[in-house]
């Protein structure tokens, strides 16, 4: 019998990670394309570095930076009584930041393909910056939040050795499906591995596959990125 | 009546420039704003629609736009703008790029019949042709029954029949509407045909400024017959030169003198003139 609880992990992690980053993602998108900002080089670099350092760096920085004995970590051990190392909430942290730039870039190129003068024809349609944000913005650039979604979602439930250095292997708690995988190998459990494995795959493969599927249509049908 | 005297410093394109307009426009006038491209015509549009800051006053039926104290937003004008690119809302059918503007489906019906687009009331901007987005964009920007319409450079992108078809309707809704009416335009044919006054524009300040059919009249049709034209291509023929002069849409042949065929070469652009002229004219049927 297989067990699902890592899966069922993967999959909370990540939705709660892509719901945080949503909302982080669509302010923080939308400033980086618009801002003329020379500070903004500067941002975009600490945005992608996540894609370029190796997980066990960033894993190794967050273990350090998150641990109850440094400050920050601390300062969250005081107020709310969480640990964010080899903790749930850890991982919630670390992915979030490592999956942070899966979200950023899409939203931001499609901020930016957004043709800017239908945001002020809204405004000339009397339409103040919230209307237009859900009503016009929005709406024209629905694959690439599709995209940053997805990318998001697949990502987190994808990423390993990040977890695996600040959240550890703890069944229940902290043992996400990629790391479940990583231990059956080293406990020599092929069978169990190669199922968890080919589940991963599909999953992927299918996540995918949808999203370029309604993106290809919707980009046929009104013409938007 | 609508009254302008703004001021605003700009970068150009050669070099900065301040774009430095006054003017007074009488309602249900049609003006045509004119002028090269970089001297401010697009700009000025802007800072009437609230898009751009400036310095100085727009104040609009006893309505202050803007002054020192005060910037009345593009939402709080009574605009209505019409875009070079029609800047019609892709996501929306058409008949919901103009509801979306105001939520009054007898008024919309009315503009998309008049215009003569009800039949494509369903459909997405995406699925239209030049001149029907046009035709959207100036409909839905005349959803808010606008007391100053402005129209930046609004058939450029068409050909020639349907622009004058499309000036003919926005000339109807000009009258129909009694709007106040300021339109980019590089046509001397469809300012003479459209506009009450004209302002030329150059390097941010005005030039031109009075009535369209006298301005043009006089500015362009004086002691000689000129047209602009580009070399495309010089034949040799035997002894003489056959200049190919792309003239508007235009090819026609010319025979250049000696001393012309030194001096021009292949991309100049230049004006053919004659005098003691009796050009023959036809009807195109």
């Amino acid at each position: 019998m297989i067990d699902f609880t890592p899966f069922i992990l993967s999959f909370k992690l990540a939705f709660i990670v892509t719901l945080i980053l949503l909302f982080i993602g669509i302010p923080y998108a939308w400033y980086l394309s618009s801002t003329k900002s020379k500070f903004k080089p500067f941002l975009e670099t600490i945005t992608a570095l996540p894609i370029v350092l190796p997980p066990s760096v960033l894993g190794f920085y967050l273990l350090v930076f998150l641990s109850p004995d440094s400050f920050l970590g601390g300062l969250v051990y005081k107020i709310f009584n969480i640990k964010l190392v080899f903790s749930f909430y850890g991982l919630v942290v670390a992915s979030a930041i490592y999956s942070f730039p899966f979200m950023i870039q899409p939203i931001q190129s499609g901020f930016e393909s957004l043709n800017k003068n239908i945001i002020e024809a809204s405004y000339l349609s009397g339409k103040n910056k919230i209307i237009t944000l859900f009503k016009v913005i929005i709406p024209n650039i629905k694959p690439s939040l599709l995209t940053a979604i997805v990318i998001t979602f697949a990502h987190t439930i994808g990423e390993f050795g990040v977890v695996l250095m600040v959240g550890g292997s703890i069944p229940g708690k902290t043992e996400v499906a990629s790391v479940a995988i990583y231990d059956y190998v080293e406990n020599l459990d092929y069978h169990s591995a190669h199922i968890y494995s080919a589940i991963l795959l599909l999953i992927s493969f299918v996540v995918l596959f949808v999203v370029y599927f309604i993106n290809h249509n919707q980009r046929r049908k009104y013409d938007i990125y | 009546m609508i009254f302008i005297d703004v001021r605003k410093k700009l970068k150009g394109i050669v070099q900065n420039m301040e774009l430095n307009v006054s003017i007074n426009i009488k309602k249900g006038e049609f003006l045509a704003l004119t002028g090269e491209s970089g001297s401010g015509k697009t700009t000025l549009l802007r800072i009437l629609a609230g898009l751009e800051k400036s310095n100085g006053k727009i104040i609009v039926d006893n309505e202050i736009w803007q002054d020192k104290n005060k910037f009345l937003p593009p939402q709080k004008r009574g605009i209505g703008f019409v875009f070079q690119d029609f800047a019609l809302f892709p996501n929306m059918k058409v008949i919901d790029n103009l509801l979306y503007v105001k939520n009054d489906k007898k008024l919309a019906l009315y503009l998309l019949k008049i215009s003569g687009i009800a039949n494509l009331k369903d459909r997405y901007p995406n699925t239209l042709s030049g001149g029907q987005k046009q035709r959207v964009a100036i409909a839905r920007a005349l959803m808010r029954k606008p007391k100053l319409l402005l129209l930046d450079e609004p058939f450029s992108a068409l050909d020639e029949k349907r622009r004058e078809d499309l000036q003919e309707k926005l000339f109807y809704f000009h009258k129909e509407f009694n709007l106040t009416t300021i339109m980019v335009s590089h046509s001397s044919s469809e300012v003479y045909k459209l506009a009450d006054n004209l302002v030329e524009l150059k390097h941010g300040k005005i030039i031109k400024y009075g009535n369209a059919k006298k301005l043009l009249i006089n500015s362009k049709t004086s002691e000689k017959f000129t047209v602009k034209g580009k070399i495309i291509d010089i034949i040799k023929a035997d002894i003489i030169d056959i200049a190919v002069i792309s003239i508007g849409n235009n090819i026609v042949e010319c025979v250049l003198s000696q001393t012309e065929a030194k001096e021009i070469k292949i991309g100049d652009n230049i004006i053919l003139s004659t005098k003691a002229f009796h050009p023959n004219i036809k009807v195109i049927k």
